[in-house]
């Protein structure tokens, strides 16, 4: 029941972009397209589950008996520069198919901020291990979730009539707030 | 001296990080419900900024070029450190509800970007100079998203009651709607007084042709 509920906090009521502005960078970089947001969605899925994965352990297992809890921040982006790095070479050799689908956006993902925000939350929300994958998944979900539907608006907007003095880059924050305006209405939704 | 000044002035409007070149938007963000936490987050990125650009410039030289993003984000990572630290200590209230934004500051596209493509390049004293434009320049565009957004969603300006008592606080602006919404009308007036400025330039240069003439 409680992973069920970290889910739909993490999914829908919290939605990482629309609610929390992380990853604000890429989601408007990398919504020009439909299948370019779905595939920039899944990559961030995989490293940030993956992430998730290495930095609980690395954190509660190594840090947190020697006392080196500072070292926080340096080991966890090194973390994930490292494991993006590694799974761009995995994937280059072995499956050059999702390679070739998912390749382009590896490096920029080193960067994304939500991918550091779930591994911080994991600790600082004092998750288990299995709450955190959960937790880590539901954010990415939210993620690829917001980013279709931004990508979604975008066709219509390239086909409409849009006001001189928000066109370009302000009519995408229009539109993002009344998706986010939207998604309030799952506040209600666990009490 | 007018070349320092120069270097500045680009920071503050023309390549404005959040309103021109639309990196490190997240933290602009989520903040900025109010003027406080915008101050101490331009003073916490602004510091971090400085230090890690006067440590890349005066070290340029030694840090080889193909491992250099690695020792950015490592030096990044430790004035990140020291400042958040830092805001525990001294400003506890101030550091909880920014939360998880200030270890974040390490992924900030805006001092990594610069880093990269400036202070990696330049003398000490230009990177200096630079990283107090950019840090200003990010400042007052926080600020102002703020004051906007604490007036109307919460009829007060850095904590203190401005609007008068009848004024029924429209609760849309501190939330994340209205956080899309007014950082969309910052663009768009960054926009019209960029066009504004060109449009200046170019009589003026005009002006002058004709003079020449």
């Amino acid at each position: 029941m409680t992973l069920l509920k970290i889910f739909v906090i993490a999914l829908l009521i919290n939605n990482v972009v629309l609610m929390r502005y992380l990853a604000l960078c890429s989601y408007i970089g990398m919504t020009s397209d439909v299948g370019q947001s779905i595939g920039m969605g899944f990559a961030v899925t995989f490293v940030t589950v993956l992430a998730t994965a290495a930095t609980w352990p690395i954190y509660n297992l190594i840090l947190l008996p020697l006392h080196l809890e500072f070292l926080k921040i340096l080991v966890f982006i090194l973390v994930i520069a490292s494991l993006v790095q590694l799974v761009e070479f995995y994937l280059k050799k072995n499956v050059p198919g999702l390679y070739a689908a998912m390749g382009i956006y590896l490096p920029l993902i080193t960067t994304n901020c939500a991918i550091l925000a779930v591994t911080f939350e994991n600790i600082s929300n004092g998750y288990s291990f299995i709450e955190s994958v959960v937790y880590s998944v539901a954010v990415s979900l939210g993620y690829l979730l917001a980013m279709v539907l931004l990508a979604g608006v975008r066709i219509r907007i390239k086909n409409s009539p849009v006001p001189k003095f928000v066109q370009g880059t302000p009519i995408l924050f229009v539109a993002t707030s009344l998706i986010a305006l939207a998604f309030g209405g799952f506040a209600g939704l666990i009490k | 001296m007018k070349r320092l000044w120069n270097i500045f002035k680009q920071g503050i409007i023309f390549e404005n990080p959040l309103l021109m070149l639309m990196i490190g938007l997240c933290s602009a963000l989520a903040v900025t419900t109010s003027v406080s936490n915008a101050v101490g987050m331009g003073v916490a990125m602004t510091f971090v900024m400085l230090c890690s650009e006067i440590m890349i410039s005066a070290f340029r030289k030694v840090i080889p070029n193909s491992v250099r993003i690695p020792i950015f984000i490592v030096i990044i990572a430790a004035f990140t450190t020291i400042i958040d630290y830092v805001m525990q200590a001294y400003f506890p209230e101030l550091s909880k509800s920014m939360g998880v934004f200030i270890p974040l500051i390490v992924v900030n596209c805006i001092i990594m970007g610069r880093v990269e493509a400036f202070a990696y390049k330049q003398k000490v004293p230009d990177a200096i100079v630079d990283s107090l434009g950019m840090g200003l320049g990010y400042t007052w565009v926080m600020v102002g998203i703020a004051a906007l957004r604490e007036l109307l969603g919460n009829g007060t300006l850095a904590g203190t009651q401005v609007m008068p008592a009848s004024f029924q606080p429209i609760l849309f602006f501190t939330m994340s709607p209205g956080g899309f919404l007014v950082f969309a009308l910052f663009i768009s007036f960054n926009i019209w007084l960029k066009g504004r400025m060109a449009k200046a330039q170019a009589a003026k240069a005009g002006a002058a042709q004709e003079d020449a003439a």
